[in-house]
C-alpha cells in the first residue's frame, strides 16, 4: 500500500532543519492562518537554513498584504502524505457507504426539524 | 534513472516528496497511467506533483517555470535602477515594493518548478550560463524615469494579459502560483498607468517624455505574446495539455484593444500609424511586427543582454557570504541544542 509513505524517503543528503551545510537550504513548507477563527492553510515553501529564517522568510514571502496573522513552517522532509492515485485503494473504503450521508435517508411526508 | 528520483525526493515539495516512483528499470510508460493522466487533462482537472505524467509534459513546464520565474528576477534590474532617483519618497516606496514583489514572483514560481523535481540552485546554474531563457523585454533599457510607468501600464500589462489564463494552467502548483502573482500585478501596472498620467498631464518636457517611453516600450510590448501562431514551437502541444489556454496572436489582439482606449486617457499616441479600428472584425488592425527585432535580442544581441545577466551573476556571487553564514549559524545553532552541556 502506498499509503504511510514518508516525505523523503531519499536518503539522508535531504537536508532538514537538522542538518543544514553545504549545498542548497532545505525546503520548508509554509502554513497561514488568514484571520482569527480560520485554520492555517498551505501557502507554498520556501528554502531557509534554519527554522527561524524559515519564519521570516515565510513572513516576507506569503504574507507582503496583511496575508496571514500566524504563520506554521514545517520541514517538507517532515511531511507524509498519502497516494495521489485517486482509484488507490486507501480511499476506496468510503466509497460505497452512502449511509454515512444524511441525504442516503428517506423521511416521511410532514416530518420537520430533522 | 536513481540519480533524478534521489533528486527529486531530495529537493522537490513534500507535495512531491513522495511521489509514485517509476521503477528505474521500468521501461516505457504504463498505459495505464497514460490514460489516467489524459483522462485527468480531458476533464479539465488538476495535475498535481505526484502524479504520474508524460516526461515531456513535465520537462515543458519545467522549461516554461523556470523562464517565467527568470523573467521575474531579472524584471527586478530595469526598474531597480530609478529606486534612487524616484522624485518623491511616495513614488520611491511604491517602486521598492513592486520590485520586492518581482523577487517574490520568482519564488512562487521558483517553487512550483521545484515540485517537478528540478532544484532551485539548478534553474539558476542555466540562468547564469545563458542554458535557460527569460523574457526578452528585459533586455530593454530604462532610459527615463518615464519607463517605470511605461513597463508598469504595458509590460505588466501584457503579463497580465499572458498570466491570467494560466491561472487555469492544467499544472496545480502552478495555477496556484499564478493566482498569487496576477493578484499582485495589478497594483503594479495601476501605478505605472497612474504615474504615465501624472507625467502626461504635466509640463510639455514630462509629456514629451512620457510620450518617448510609450513610443519605445510598445512594440517589445507586443513581443512579450511570443511568436506568430503558425511559428510558434511549443504551442500546439501546450495547448493540448491545457498549460495555454490561448493563442499567441489571440492574446496579443485583445492586449492592443485593451490598450487603445486606456492611451486615449493617457493623452498619449501609440507608435503605429497603421493602428486603427476594424468594424468589420470587431477588433483593432495593428502594424507588423519587426520580428527579426524579436530574434536579435533572444539572440543575446539586445541593447543590455549582457549587462542583465552579468549584474545578476555578480548579485549571486556576492551574496554567497550570506547564504553560507546563515547556514553556518544554523549548523552552529543545531549543534548547540544538541550538545549536552548547552544550558541556555
Amino acid at each position: 500500500m502506498s499509503a504511510g509513505t514518508t516525505g523523503t524517503d531519499s536518503g539522508a543528503d535531504s537536508g532538514t532543519a537538522a542538518s543544514p551545510g553545504a549545498g542548497e537550504w532545505p525546503l520548508w513548507e509554509v502554513f497561514v492562518r488568514s484571520r482569527r477563527g480560520l485554520s492555517h492553510v498551505h501557502a507554498g515553501s520556501l528554502h531557509a537554513p534554519d527554522a527561524a529564517m524559515a519564519l521570516r522568510n515565510a513572513r516576507d514571502l506569503y504574507t507582503r498584504r496583511q496575508e496571514g496573522v500566524s504563520v506554521w513552517v514545517v520541514p517538507s522532509a517532515a511531511v507524509t502524505a498519502s497516494s495521489p492515485d485517486e482509484k488507490d485503494p486507501f480511499f476506496a473504503p468510503a466509497a460505497d457507504k452512502p449511509y454515512r450521508h444524511p441525504t442516503f435517508y428517506d423521511l416521511p411526508e410532514g416530518v420537520r426539524n430533522l | 534513472m536513481p540519480e533524478t528520483i534521489t533528486e527529486r525526493g531530495s529537493r522537490s515539495g513534500a507535495e512531491a516528496a513522495s511521489g509514485p516512483r517509476t521503477d528505474p528499470g521500468a521501461a516505457g510508460p504504463a498505459p495505464a497511467q497514460e490514460a489516467a493522466f489524459e483522462a485527468k487533462i480531458a476533464a479539465d482537472e488538476r495535475i498535481e506533483p505526484r502524479d504520474w505524467m508524460p516526461d515531456a509534459y513535465r520537462a515543458t513546464l519545467v522549461r516554461q517555470i523556470a523562464q517565467h520565474a527568470h523573467s521575474e528576477i531579472i524584471g527586478m534590474q530595469p526598474e531597480a535602477n530609478w529606486l534612487t532617483r524616484a522624485p518623491s519618497l511616495r513614488r520611491k516606496a511604491i517602486l521598492l515594493a513592486k520590485v520586492q514583489d518581482e523577487a517574490g514572483h520568482g519564488l512562487y514560481l521558483y517553487s512550483a518548478a521545484e515540485t517537478l523535481g528540478t532544484g532551485r540552485d539548478e534553474l539558476l546554474d542555466k540562468l547564469h550560463a545563458g542554458r535557460q531563457k527569460y523574457s526578452s523585454i528585459f533586455n530593454y533599457p530604462t532610459l527615463t524615469w518615464a519607463d517605470v510607468g511605461a513597463i508598469g501600464w504595458l509590460v505588466d500589462g501584457a503579463a497580465i494579459i499572458n498570466q491570467v489564463p494560466l491561472c487555469r494552467c492544467s499544472y496545480g502548483p502552478y495555477a496556484r502560483a499564478m493566482v498569487r502573482i496576477c493578484k499582485e500585478e495589478s497594483f503594479h501596472q495601476r501605478q505605472g498607468y497612474e504615474l504615465l498620467h501624472t507625467l502626461a498631464h504635466g509640463t510639455p518636457e514630462q509629456h514629451a517624455m512620457a510620450q518617448d517611453a510609450v513610443d519605445r516600450w510598445w512594440w517589445p510590448s507586443l513581443m512579450m505574446f511570443g511568436p506568430p501562431d503558425d511559428e510558434s514551437a511549443h504551442s500546439a502541444q501546450s495547448m493540448a495539455w491545457k498549460i495555454k489556454r490561448h493563442s499567441n496572436d489571440e492574446l496579443r489582439q485583445r492586449f492592443v484593444d485593451i490598450c487603445v482606449p486606456q492611451a486615449e486617457i493617457l493623452g498619449l499616441a501609440l507608435p503605429d500609424p497603421d493602428l486603427k479600428w476594424n468594424e468589420e472584425r470587431g477588433q483593432h488592425d495593428f502594424g507588423a511586427i519587426d520580428w527579426a527585432e524579436f530574434k536579435e535580442v533572444l539572440r543575446g544581441n539586445g541593447p543590455c543582454n549582457d549587462q542583465r545577466l552579468d549584474r545578476r551573476r555578480r548579485a549571486h556571487e556576492d551574496g554567497a557570504w550570506v547564504r553560507e553564514a546563515a547556514a553556518a549559524y544554523a549548523a552552529k545553532r543545531a549543534l548547540g541544542a544538541a550538545g549536552p552541556g548547552e544550558a541556555a
